[in-house]
């Protein structure tokens, strides 16, 4: 469904993703998991062709997202859904609106199927009855329902999360975490989840991709990641503060700084 | 020395970083415009644009003008009393707000309002990625967010300028006349002797070309802003220097233009 | 939908208000149209106005009842001045129009004084009897020749 080719991202000196290849399954769900920094978010963006990857190649059902015209593009949208970090709500709409929100742009149907619709896609996320509610007067959990809800509003093939439990409370993760499962199981969508709440993330994963400093180190379904005996993939998924990825980022010596900085104790050499 | 060697490097590098902005402002513009011709047209967001920026605008210029042809009544009288010229005080008066002030002073008191409350919703869009979740929805967001305002502060302004410069010389009007004692038949026949419809058409060839600048440069900075919260203060803060300036640079122009 | 409407309703007003300032100033400030323009005109020739503009005023006893509306140059040696004069005023066709000084550095303005007859100016009349500005150089020059003779 998707695949990313050798995808090469440059801010600067450093690269944030560093010839990273990913295959996403047809309805089935990808994790991609990593740390903070890792380059989990730039690469979904990449996928959804939000960003354009310094080099690499993007293929969505066959076409080059990151080499198409704008207008291809958004035609292409319509397969695609997207809940953000922080649900991303219009805060000048009201729940129906930002729900409703592609159809009344992009759709010609009528009101009262629009209206159908939304009180459907509601009554899935568990929030029928609050459509006249402003985003402000949402808690983040609800929020996040709402983002979804909005997201497979015009029925997409595929279906991207950033973080979707990251903020919430257990229950609130929990229940976006079993509408995730839901919506690959039931109604056959690709979904992509980037995250890294490893416990969730493997639960629902049905393939897994662990990035670490912009590098795939393991992909797979989710039994060989938690029986991998990568060093660095143990210590992410056991979430140890030390090993192969080191506690501590100081690249000079400890002792060296303490001697040379001017006002600190000096030891007697 | 190097203290010294350092502020004025500093001085250059602000000065050529203020030249580099206006030139982006003018190429913008241009942008700007193409913009506004490709977009299809979005009535309703206009109108909600215009509710926000020159209904919520409403109250601030109308106190503005209000003083300001007060204080310019009471300084006018003062000066022109020492040459026996009290009767000049209406067009005094009419002149200063229909030329000058209403414009500037009305199009500056807009851009901390509205010009501020534009980049800063606008940032906060982007830090809460609604402008990513716009473009996910297949709407083109720089047309969506941008084209609304620029077309609602170019309509607004003027609108603004307009009610100013009524009340502004109403309230002079009130000050001279009935404060200070100023003959009413001759404030106002000597303001009906003195504008010209010249004159007017100036006022809103300048209110029309503030509102589009603020509308340019106030949306541009919002997008254009770090996606965080200090960087999002940080836009507003700056959407209103450049603003002020570009207006009152702006005005001087058109000023040598039609003088 | 409801609140939409409130909304639209809101800006309409504010773009009306915005639109009748924009025409009350140029219907009563600027000289659009006929609307703002009423009476009638006069003609007048002077000596020397000493400088009267256009947009001066137009005194009858102290009260302002027109304004000069052109002022251009007739013949060789002779300003021509347009008055307009405001609907209702009358002025008889033996009044003298004078150019007078507010105050010592004041603005020009014309006055005009009233004569006996019982007929009055028409709409593009000439007044005949004028008097030209007072100039104080003249004065002191008459004074002096007058001086001289005695």
């Amino acid at each position: 469904m998707i695949r990313c080719e050798s995808i090469l991202m440059q801010y600067g000196e450093t690269p944030a993703l560093d010839h990273v290849e990913v295959d996403v399954r047809d309805r089935a769900t990808t994790v991609i998991l990593g740390g903070s920094g890792s380059g989990k978010t730039t690469l979904l963006r990449i996928m959804a062709g939000l960003v354009q990857p310094t080099d690499g190649r993007v293929w969505f059902e066959g076409e080059d997202l990151a080499h198409i015209p704008r207008k291809r593009l958004y035609e292409l949208r319509q397969y695609m859904g997207m809940v953000f970090q922080y649900s991303a709500l219009l805060n000048s709409l009201n729940v129906y609106d930002n729900v409703a929100f592609a159809l009344h742009e992009h759709s010609k149907l009528d009101e009262s199927i629009i209206h159908t619709i939304v009180t459907m896609k509601l009554e899935q996320v568990g929030l029928r009855g609050l459509e006249h509610l402003m985003p402000s007067q949402l808690s983040g959990g609800m929020a996040k329902r709402v983002a979804l809800a909005r997201a497979i509003a015009i029925d997409p093939k595929v279906v991207f999360f950033d973080e979707p439990t990251s903020g919430l409370d257990p229950i609130s993760a929990a229940v976006i975490i079993s509408l995730i499962r839901d919506m690959t199981n039931k109604m056959r969508m690709t979904s992509v989840v980037v995250t890294h709440d490893v416990e969730a993330g493997l639960s629902i994963a049905d393939h897994v991709v662990l990035l670490w400093q912009g590098r795939v180190i393991a992909k797979g379904a989710p039994e060989n990641i938690r029986n991998s005996t990568d060093e660095r993939v143990c210590q992410f998924v056991e979430g140890r503060p030390d090993g192969p990825i080191p506690f501590s980022r100081s690249t000079t010596s400890y002792i060296d700084d303490l001697m040379h900085k001017p006002g600190t104790v000096r030891l007697e050499t | 020395m190097t203290a010294m060697v350092n502020t004025l490097g500093l001085m250059g590098r602000n000065f050529l970083l203020m030249l580099q902005r206006l030139g982006d402002i003018a190429t913008l513009s241009a942008s700007s415009l193409r913009l506004l011709v490709a977009s299809p047209w979005q009535g309703r967001h206009i109108v909600m644009q215009i509710y926000a920026l020159g209904v919520g605008s409403l109250v601030i210029i109308a106190i503005t003008g209000a003083f300001t042809g007060m204080v310019l009544s009471l300084q006018g009288y003062y000066t022109l009393a020492k040459f026996g010229s009290e009767s000049l005080l209406g067009s005094a008066v009419a002149l200063s707000i229909i030329r000058e002030l209403g414009p500037v002073l009305g199009a500056l008191m807009i851009t901390g309002r509205a010009g501020s409350s534009i980049t800063a919703e606008i940032g906060i869009m982007r830090v809460t990625e609604q402008v990513d979740a716009l473009e996910m929805m297949a709407i083109n967001p720089r047309a969506r967010i941008i084209m609304p305002r620029i077309i609602a502060t170019t309509l607004s302004v003027p609108l603004l300028i307009a009610i100013f410069d009524v009340i502004g010389i109403g309230a002079g009007y009130v000050v001279g006349v009935d404060l200070l004692g100023v003959n009413p038949g001759s404030f106002v026949a000597e303001m009906q002797a003195k504008v010209t419809t010249e004159d007017i058409n100036t006022g809103w060839i300048k209110a029309v070309s503030f509102g589009f600048l603020i509308g340019v440069i106030c949306t541009y900075i919002g997008y254009r802003a770090t996606p965080t919260t200090e960087g999002v203060g940080k836009a507003t803060t700056q959407a209103v220097v450049i603003t002020s300036v570009g207006i009152l640079m702006l005005d001087y122009i058109l000023t040598s233009f039609f003088l | 939908m409801g609140e939409y409407k409130r909304i639209e309703i809101t800006v309409g007003i504010f773009v009306f208000i915005g639109i009748l300032s924009m025409v009350y100033m140029a219907l009563k400030l600027g000289e659009v149209g006929g609307l703002g323009v009423s009476g009638y005109t006069l003609q007048a020739k002077f000596d020397d106005i000493g400088g009267i503009r256009a947009g001066a005023d137009v005194m009858i006893a102290g009260v302002i009842v027109g304004r000069v509306e052109e002022v251009s140059l007739a013949g060789e040696d002779e300003a021509a001045l347009t008055l307009r004069i405001n609907e209702g005023v009358r002025i008889t066709t033996d009044a003298i129009a004078s150019v007078r000084t507010k105050g010592i550095i004041g603005d020009r303005y014309l006055r005009v004084s009233q004569g006996a007859d019982e007929e009055y100016l028409q709409e593009g009349d000439e007044v005949e009897e004028t008097e030209s500005v007072l100039n104080l150089e003249d004065l002191i020059g008459k004074y002096i020749f007058e001086g001289d003779g005695k």
